[in-house]
């Protein structure tokens, strides 16, 4: 067994379709808004991901392009 | 203001001011607190002469410390008194967890089936620093001292030289050990130029107890932004004699003078309360800290309670850690005293003791993190949780009002045996040892101050010093006891004096026994 790690390579079925929808669900939110919906967005998926060994590194990845 | 009227202890004249004691004392303890008063006992249980210091000569002013854990529980029906707490005291296993006006979920602390004590008591702290008192008046080799304020402390190699100021003057003692349960101040630790670092804090909280009588169940209740009290978090708390704790967070910027005058409490009582009437028990402004120090032993002097470690208050880990240094430390200065295991036992105190601390402010600095959060970005994490939870579960868990404390285990401890094998469950070595239904009894009712084998349905040989307890099938109809212990037929357990296991074997080896008893004596 190989250890999980993060996907990097193209995962999402319609790229262009979710960077849309994104951009779409942030409309008429003021800024506090929005952090509250990046927030809400996070948990969501990392709750999706579950393994810790995985949200360590894109705790890690997303926070190395910084 | 409140309705419990603080005993007053007499003063009494110490001999040493009109004769110069030449007499070392085996035993002093600094500071008649919770810790103080269980090491006192515990000693004195062990047969030891124990001398015990307290400036002042009352219990503690205000209710503090207001929820006892099982595992001190344990240690109090050990020492006698836990029935007396546990008879006054509120029993509660139930929290409630309020976002708005909305209940969001709540926790059992566990199944009250088979447990002989409840998860936690409340009951206030100047009670339970009474009974403890109370209970010392049992022991005649229990010397408490009240106006009797030490001033000075210096050693070397051989004893304790204190400095002791009463109301008749200053005199001197000379002990073999000092244990130092002085408090969060401790002038001990100051007195020694030892360091107390860790984290500040700057919140502050508004402590209001109230008597009512109100229709509220014996839960804890804690509130993120409640309506009566915008922004903030609420807790809400019963204890003994119909007072209940109300605790407000107040937020970074509050001056505690200010908020502590009935006329600035009273609204805020009223905006949660309606027109319920209440009468003042005790009203406090506190921020606080998380401290400890580096190692609890220095020399001949052993640190314990807040003294040695602090923490915030959620989580109710202060007074319940402090009692359990208590525990580690008596049996292992017996045992000392009494040349029976050599003083490099002592050195385990700290080794076991200072990760426990730590862990207890690991689990209080994350509460403290949610509960307040450090800055904008957590703060709209925090939120955004809370906003999650009202609806999916998955939320829920990462809410963070406080884990309740429970009982250490020394994973890294020297004195226990690492297994031989797997075990599927039950108790490793350094963990505590559960107790559970024994026939119409309890596992550990009666049970002496001694290392103890059990024994499932295992045939051992005495060994001095060991007392062994048979637990057949027969002996255990609920089946509870096998289970908490993942025992089969052969299976012993070798417990230390403090209920934590020092060793465990499916088969029984008389060889193995020994050199695991040798090995939890630091022999
Ligand atoms: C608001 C609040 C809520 C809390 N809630 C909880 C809770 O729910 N559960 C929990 O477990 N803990 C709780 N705690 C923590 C708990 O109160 C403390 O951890 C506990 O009191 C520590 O006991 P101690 O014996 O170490 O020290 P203390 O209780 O502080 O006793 C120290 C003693 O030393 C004496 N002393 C000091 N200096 C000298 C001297 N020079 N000479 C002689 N004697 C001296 C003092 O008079 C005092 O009696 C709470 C604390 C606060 C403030």
């Amino acid at each position: 067994m190989t250890e999980k790690t993060l996907r990097l390579d193209p995962g999402i079925a319609d790229p262009d379709g979710f960077y849309n929808a994104l951009v779409d669900c942030y409309r008429d939110l003021d800024e506090r808004q929005v952090g509250l919906l990046n927030a809400r967005l996070i948990l969501l998926l990392a709750n999706q991901i579950g393994d810790q060994a995985l949200l360590g590194e894109a705790l890690q990845r997303a926070r190395e392009g910084i | 203001m409140g309705s419990y009227i603080n005993p007053v202890y007499p003063y009494r004249r110490p001999p040493e001011l009109d004769r110069a004691s030449t007499m070392r004392h085996p035993v002093v303890i600094v500071g008649a607190g919770p810790v103080g008063l269980t090491a006192a006992l515990d000693l004195a249980l062990r047969g030891q002469q124990v001398i015990v210091l307290d400036e002042d000569n009352t219990v503690s002013v205000g209710s503090r410390a207001i929820c006892w854990a099982q595992r001190t529980l344990e240690i109090w029906d050990r020492l006698g008194v836990a029935q007396r707490m546990l008879d006054k005291g509120v029993l509660w296993d139930t929290g409630k967890l309020y976002v708005g006006e909305r209940l969001i979920y709540q926790f059992q602390m566990q199944s009250q089936a088979h447990q002989r004590f409840p998860a936690f008591i409340n009951l206030q702290q100047y009670y339970v620093e009474q009974y403890l008192v109370e209970r010392c008046a049992d022991f005649p080799a229990i010397d408490l001292r009240w106006k009797n304020k030490l001033v000075g402390i210096e050693q070397d190699g051989d004893e304790v030289r204190l400095k002791i100021e009463t109301p008749d003057g200053v005199y001197g003692l000379a002990a073999q050990y000092v244990i130092a349960a002085d408090g969060v101040r401790s002038p001990v630790r100051s007195m020694m130029g030892l360091s107390f670092d860790g984290q500040v804090f700057n919140d502050r909280f508004l402590i209001a107890d109230v008597r009512m009588t109100a229709e509220f169940p014996s839960e804890r209740w804690f509130w993120f932004d409640p309506p009566f009290h915008r922004g903030q978090s609420v807790l809400l708390h019963r204890q003994a004699d119909e007072v209940f704790r109300i605790d407000f967070q107040l937020g970074p910027n509050a001056d505690p003078d200010v908020e502590k005058q009935l006329d600035r409490v009273t609204p805020r009582l009223k905006a949660m309360l309606g027109e319920r009437q209440f009468d003042y028990e005790w009203v406090s402004v506190y921020s606080f800290s998380c401290r400890c120090m580096e190692s609890f032993n220095h020399g001949r002097v052993f640190f314990a309670g807040d003294a040695a470690h602090v923490v915030s208050p959620f989580g109710a880990r202060g007074g319940n850690s402090g009692v359990q240094d208590a525990d580690n430390l008596v049996w292992k200065l017996d045992l000392v005293l009494r040349n029976q295991a050599p003083s490099a036992l002592l050195e385990t105190y700290s080794q076991e003791r200072v990760p426990a601390a730590r862990e207890h402010i690991h689990h209080s600095t994350r509460s403290t993190d949610f509960i307040t959060p450090r800055n904008d970005a957590s703060r709209v994490l925090r939120d955004a949780v809370l906003s999650l939870a009202a609806d999916y579960p998955f939320a829920r868990a990462l809410i963070n009002s406080g884990r309740l404390s429970q009982a250490s285990r020394y994973e890294a401890t020297p004195l226990a045996t690492a297994d031989e094998r797997a075990w599927s469950g039950g108790a490793a070595p350094g963990a505590p040892a559960p107790d559970g239904p024994l026939g119409n009894r309890w596992l550990f009712d009666g049970a002496g101050e001694r290392f103890r084998l059990l024994a499932f349905e295992a045939k051992v040989a005495g060994e001095p010093g060991l007392e062994t307890i048979a637990i057949g099938k027969d002996d255990d109809h609920t089946g509870v006891l096998w289970q908490r212990y993942d025992a089969q037929p052969g299976t012993v357990y070798l417990l230390r004096p403090d209920r934590h296991v020092a060793a465990r074997w499916r088969r029984y080896d008389a060889q193995a026994v020994r050199t695991a008893l040798r090995r939890a004596m630091a022999a």
